[in-house]
């Protein structure tokens, strides 16, 4: 698990304020009633819903994905896209508001059945499923896709999850390294519409691996190692009609896919076309114009856009504002002095102002909610509190901070560094704003830029450079793989991920205690005890004070103008891509 | 200029021999003079000159100036920006400027940015003034050295010369600016980068000055002054800096007040490109950077521009009147 970019993996999604518990609407509405746009529309219930059939659906990515591949895609709105041209054992429910946190079977007839205390998982697939070549989609498929996965050499980028937790033999390198040997210790597949996994240890958690694009079929006869990507097979409603590489693709209709195999898709759309490396502005413009209807990137507007879309009300009728299991925060790095010094740690803590924190993210449209807690609300087991108030508006409680430096034995405060990347002006805004804040209380930053790239493996997540260069900050963000505790938790809170050699997200949290409380967790089958075990944690952490939690992160997603059935998809954190129509 | 057998470079008109004291009427002038009174005359070059004048006196009393008319450069004012509409652009027209921010504040962080615009110019000027000043003096250096000895040093010089012509400057200067760590040379901070820049702008200029000193060392060489004082026993030093250099002085001059618009603007580049001086340090090109994901806001992007533009101008103008000035024939 790794934390990506900004258009990274956060997968989960939640409510903003507003969604309430409603439950969402799902049938279809009156068809020629007109919609009326309004802002969130699309959040807690479907906008403009539709069954009507046909019409192109046109997306735009300011970048290119990382790549079609399912087994290695580890971009969040691949695995949102994905499901368009191929089907996963499980899916999050495609549905609005909460209910999309519901895992739901797709490729298997129902969810995996846990036996052996949850160390073995058993899924069976469902009759007449078809590949796009009519081929009927076997276990073996799955079982091939799942295990080419795990060769990190043909596909480095892709999670990790499977290697980690199947029972693999030793010295297994994958299908095209280790051709022919055994991997039944790991999946078997005792008739063509069974699979079974097996664990090295129990994981109640299965299901949601089981969702994983990397459980989408690939037939072994057809699989090209690290070419497929140019040509990936379809089990879903739609095929690869055109693809190249950095410019575009797009998809058809696939002629063996059969609705009644499928009670999760409508396949409205005849077909997407998506454009790759296009402008960021441009294809807001597009949106706004009507001519693009989805920037499938889903990473919100540009700075730029955003001012001009929330300052026209009929602009801002057209967007969602969905709240992401994302945390943008700040790592308090106890390994610098003087912050080795707990009451130090605290003064940062109460001394930040808040709301310029936010404002830096992009304010409270597209940067997000004020963070207390390290877990973002929507992630099972979150609680709210609030440590370190910050005074009625936010601003931080200066009296407060003073009186820690004075217990820390540095009345006048004390001078370290923050560093943040290069490349994201926003953590650049972030770190100029905790300059400003800190001052008031006598604390002097140093601000530092590294690159991007290295920022964890050299700088800011490799220890001795973080000791030998007194960052004594460092700007950070965390998205959850899918909304879970252990997803969430388990890479930023566990001290045995530091790396000396750097590497690792984690660079501040260093507390004993907290590693017995994870490995209680991931132990503990009883999912309430489980939950209640993160926010423990939570708490822990913040007791500490190695981390400045800095705000939930959200974005500002615009619809098309001629879409129907948009909503967004919670637990994915963008439009349900796959279920909108356009007629 | 004290040579007594200074001449100016093409013309070989001798000074007045004597200045009659008092003669009335009949006065002599020094080339200096004459080049004043051109100058005088070019209205243009002398708007050039009050502005670079005006400017240069403005950021040395920036802090004076923003103590009186603005606000601290790097100071937040979060009050002014409309972060409950969520567009966090400056609250009011004409991107919130008022009689307390006279060209308005930044977007997100509502700095002034009048005050940013001078101590951003203190940064411009200083890295300007100073890598052009290194650029003449190892241009100067080596041009005069490869004009005057000839033969193999003139073959050594003129293929550096190549070299470092063909250097791709700006790649080089973004790797450089990217691996220099924080503190070096037991210097850091703004200070250690302003220094860099001054050495990688500076430093890979010089070949342009050089090549111009060297052809000009080259035809005065063969000069009978310079015959004349060899004949008389003249050493090497005394040739090139008593003979050669003060008649190089005008070139130099000239392409010294051209090279320093160009470094300004390199100077601007590289910070806009994010290697210049480190955030939250004012720059120019920094501020046009930040500016770009604003362009809504278009008075953000605005005084930035105005500011490079009217001070490359302003030094294009005074260096084509001071060439013009000092050297009528090359009109």
């Amino acid at each position: 698990m790794r934390a990506m970019g900004a258009a990274g993996v956060a997968l989960a999604l939640g409510l903003s304020a507003c969604a309430g518990g409603t439950t969402p609407k799902t049938d279809t509405g009156s068809a020629g009633s007109t919609v009326k746009d309004a802002f969130n529309a699309g959040l807690t219930t479907v906008f403009n819903p539709s069954e009507k059939k046909g019409g192109i659906i046109k997306l735009a990515d300011e970048a290119a994905p990382d790549t079609l591949d399912p087994g290695e895609t580890y971009y969040g709105y691949s695995w949102d896209f994905v499901r368009v041209y191929g089907r996963a054992l499980t899916m999050f429910k495609p549905a609005p508001g909460k209910a999309s946190a519901e895992l739901v079977p797709d490729l298997a007839e129902t969810l995996g059945v846990a036996s052996d205390g949850g160390k073995t998982w058993t899924y069976k697939l469902r009759k007449g499923v078809k590949f796009e070549d009519g081929t009927v989609v076997k276990a073996a498929d799955v079982k091939y896709a799942v295990l080419r996965s795990t060769d990190k050499a043909t596909f480095p980028n892709g999670p990790a999850y499977f290697e980690a937790m199947l029972n693999m033999p030793k010295g297994y390198k994958g299908p095209y390294k280790s051709k022919g040997m055994n991997t039944d210790s790991a999946i078997t597949t005792p008739d063509d519409s069974t699979i079974v996994f097996h664990l090295i240890a129990p994981f109640a958690g299965f299901d949601y691996l089981a969702q994983l694009p990397q459980t989408i079929p690939v037939p072994e006869a057809k699989d090209t190692g690290a070419k497929y990507k140019e040509h990936v097979i379809s089990s879903g409603p739609y095929m690869f009609k055109t693809y190249a590489a950095d410019k575009s693709y797009t998809l058809v209709r696939n002629p063996y896919w059969d609705q009644a195999t499928d009670p999760n898709r409508k396949a409205l759309p005849d077909g997407y076309d998506v454009q790759l490396n296009v402008n960021a502005e441009d294809i807001d413009n597009r949106l706004i114009s009507g001519d693009l209807d989805v920037a499938i990137a889903g990473t919100g507007l540009t700075a730029a856009s955003q001012s001009k879309v929330l300052s026209d009300p009929t602009l801002k009728a057209r967007t969602d504002n969905p709240t992401l299991a994302r945390l943008w925060y700040t790592s308090i790095n106890p390994t610098v002095k003087p912050l080795d010094n707990i009451d130090c740690r605290k003064a940062i803590e109460y001394a930040m102002d808040r709301t310029s924190y936010q404002t830096a993210y992009g304010g409270a449209f597209s940067g997000g909610e004020i963070a207390t807690t390290i877990l973002p609300p929507m992630i099972p087991g979150y609680q709210k509190y609030d440590l370190y108030p910050a005074g009625a508006d936010n601003k931080g409680d200066l009296a407060k901070a003073k009186e820690s430096l004075a217990k820390c034995g540095q009345p006048n405060g004390f001078a370290t560094n923050i560093a943040y990347r290069n490349e994201r002006p926003k953590e650049k805004a972030t770190a100029e704003a905790f300059q400003q804040a800190l001052a008031r209380v006598g604390i002097k930053l140093t601000l530092k830029g590294y690159a991007k790239a290295d920022y964890f493996s050299s700088y800011a997540g490799n220890p001795p450079f973080v000791k030998a260069n007194n960052l004594g900050l460092a700007l950070n963000g965390w998205g959850a793989d899918w909304p879970d505790g252990f997803g969430f938790l388990s890479q930023i809170v566990d001290s045995r991920v530091i790396r000396e050699t750097g590497g690792s997200s984690n660079t501040s949290v260093r507390i004993p205690e907290v590693d017995k409380l994870l490995d209680q967790a991931v132990n503990e089958l009883d999912t309430a005890k489980r939950n209640a075990v993160w926010g423990q944690i939570d708490k822990r952490v913040m007791e500490e004070a190695v981390i400045f939690p800095g705000v939930y992160a959200k974005s500002l997603l615009m619809r098309g103008k001629n879409l129907t059935n948009v909503f967004v998809n919670e637990s994915l954190g963008y439009y349900d891509y796959m279920a909108l129509g356009k007629p | 200029m004290t040579s007594p057998l200074e001449v100016s470079p093409t013309s070989l008109v001798a000074d007045p021999e004597a200045v009659l004291a008092g003669a009335g009427k009949i006065q002599g002038r020094s080339l200096g003079q004459i080049a004043w009174m051109r100058l005088k005359r070019d209205k243009v070059a002398l708007g050039g000159g009050v502005v670079i004048a005006f400017l240069i006196a403005t950021a040395i009393f920036a802090p004076w100036i923003v103590d009186w008319l603005g606000d601290p450069p790097n100071e937040f004012h979060q009050n002014l920006i409309d972060t409950a509409g969520g567009t966090l652009t400056p609250i009011g027209p004409r991107g919130g400027m008022s009689w307390d921010h006279l060209m308005g504040v930044e977007p997100l962080n509502g700095r002034d940015i009048f005050s940013r615009i001078l101590y951003g110019s203190r940064i411009s000027l200083l890295i300007a003034f100073f890598a052009t000043l290194l650029s003449v003096a190892i241009g100067t250096t080596m041009g005069v050295v490869a004009g005057f000895f000839g033969g193999w040093v003139d073959a050594l010089i003129s293929r550096l010369m190549d070299v470092f012509l063909a250097f791709p400057l700006l790649v080089f200067a973004i790797a450089l600016a990217g691996v220099m760590p924080d503190t070096a040379f037991g210097i850091g901070g703004d200070m250690l980068r302003i220094l860099l820049l001054i050495f990688i702008i500076g430093f890979f200029n010089w070949p342009y000055i050089g090549r111009i000193v060297r052809g000009q060392t080259l035809s005065l060489r063969e000069r009978e002054f310079v015959d004349a004082a060899r004949s008389l026993g003249a050493k090497n030093p005394y040739l090139l800096f008593r003979e050669l250099l003060p008649n190089l002085m005008a070139p130099i001059l000239v392409y010294s007040t051209l090279l320093i618009p160009t470094n300004i603007l390199f100077e601007a580049a590289l910070s806009f490109l994010g290697v210049g001086v480190r955030a939250p340090t004012a720059t120019w090109g920094g501020m046009l950077s930040d500016a770009v994901t604003y362009y809504t806001v278009p008075h953000f992007m605005l005084w930035p521009g105005l500011a490079i533009f009217v001070t490359v101008l302003a030094f294009n103008l005074l260096g084509d009147g001071l060439r013009d000035a000092l050297d009528p024939r090359a009109r």
